[in-house]
């Protein structure tokens, strides 16, 4: 039987929204680490970004329903944790998208560029954590909206 | 390096994973009530990241255990006698001071060994130290900043932040007090003696307790107990009732 390419299959995998960031998909963030095929089994290896981040198993279940919709017969999730994620994996369209959308990407320094609102660049920190694990609180001083902060890792 | 038991190696990832997921819940505990809105963010992100990793720890611990079980069954199914934490996680929040100064003691200590496992002989704890590393490495960043707001703070967030570390510190040594397990370990290069990690956690948390405007207590007097399992407080039975009732009420129950 033959079977898709796994290039088609990260194809597919390309069009997956994050489920909590959804402007991004799952190979923008980064975290999908391979593909191949064991026989006619489609084997997809995934990385957790944070370790009790709750979109993980959804993030499982979403590939899965995606690659049987295309007609993949079998699917089988692995986990891998090491080499750990980082936000360095993160694509730089990825990186537009979250801007545009509002959010700050991640940056090397660990603090944001600019508001993702006004390109402001006076910007203070409220707190280290956000709506979601990977994100932390920020505002910008001269807006002054606040704005949410990818972290990096 | 030498072999070591199936015993000695379940003990140890039971310590690791069973304060991750004592102080996880307590953590939780302040969710919605936490002073201000930031700070709850951050304590039930925190709550998360460490339930995350006891996922990671106890599933190890299920695995090298070889009876079939899982995480969950070891989170819901032991009781006070088969727990391995520190006494330390399982203290009550208290107030916010204290909530917050075991946080640090607690993430400082967890960051010291997360750095030393990354070496250890054992892939798959490697694997879990270097992805726990960075999320520790934050949590600790953010404790210590909170520790040295409120140290240097207003005369009673000092005052009660003083009180925190008194009150805390006699449960510090349990982290340092090692045992044959952690010397089998250590021997088989799969992990740090804990004893050996006392200078560099001491030179850490001092400095920031000294820039936090605070005074390191110089009593050596430790309560030991919740690592090894011989006498746990009074308060871990009364978190397991709660964490553990659905399971208890209603046995194999899932989602």
């Amino acid at each position: 039987m033959t079977h898709p390419t796994t290039q088609q299959v990260w194809d597919w995998l390309n069009t997956i929204p994050d489920p909590e960031i959804p402007v991004i998909s799952l190979t923008d963030l980064g975290i999908v680490r391979n593909v191949e095929w064991d026989g006619d089994t489609c084997v997809v290896t995934v990385t957790p970004t944070y370790s009790g981040c709750p979109a993980t198993r959804v993030i499982n279940l979403d590939i899965e329903t995606s690659l049987l919709a295309n007609g993949v017969g079998k699917v089988e999730m692995k986990q891998q944790l090491s080499p750990a994620w980082t936000t360095d994996w993160m694509s730089e369209s990825g990186r537009k998208k979250l801007e545009e959308y509002g959010i700050a990407p991640p940056q090397p320094g660990g603090v944001p560029r600019r508001c993702p609102q006004c390109g402001g660049t006076h910007l203070e920190k409220l707190s280290q954590f956000g709506s979601t694990p990977c994100k932390a609180q920020w505002r910008c001083q001269d807006c002054l909206e606040p704005f949410e902060y990818f972290k990096c890792i | 390096m030498t072999d070591v038991s199936q015993d000695a190696l379940f003990e140890f990832l039971l310590r690791m994973g069973d304060n991750t997921l004592i102080l996880g819940h307590r953590v939780s505990e302040w969710c919605g009530h936490a002073p201000i809105l930031e700070e709850d963010i951050a304590l039930a992100n925190t709550a998360l990241d460490l339930l995350g990793q006891t996922q990671l720890w106890l599933g190890y611990a299920a695995e090298v255990q070889g009876e079939g079980k899982t995480a969950d069954d070891l989170a819901f199914l032991r009781d006070v006698w088969d727990f391995r934490n520190l006494l330390l996680v399982e203290l009550p929040n208290g107030d916010f001071a204290r909530t917050i100064m075991r946080q640090f003691l607690f993430d400082a200590f967890n960051s010291v060994v997360l750095g030393h496992l990354q070496t250890s002989g054992d892939e798959n704890i490697r694997a879990i130290a270097e992805k726990a590393s960075k999320e520790a490495a934050y949590h600790v960043e953010r404790s210590a900043d909170t520790v040295v707001g409120l140290g240097d703070g207003t005369r009673e967030s000092h005052d009660r932040m003083q009180g925190a570390l008194d009150f805390l510190w006699p449960y510090v040594g349990e982290m340092f007090a090692s045992d044959d397990n952690d010397r089998a370990l250590a021997e088989a290069g799969i992990a740090p003696d804990p004893a050996g990690l006392r200078d560099e956690y001491n030179a850490l948390i001092k400095r920031v307790i000294t820039k936090g405007t605070l005074t390191m207590p110089d009593s050596d007097f430790a309560h030991k107990g919740g690592r090894t399992g011989s006498m746990h407080t009074e308060h871990l039975g009364h978190i397991l009732c709660e964490m553990q009732w659905l399971q208890r009420a209603y046995p194999g129950c899932k989602w």
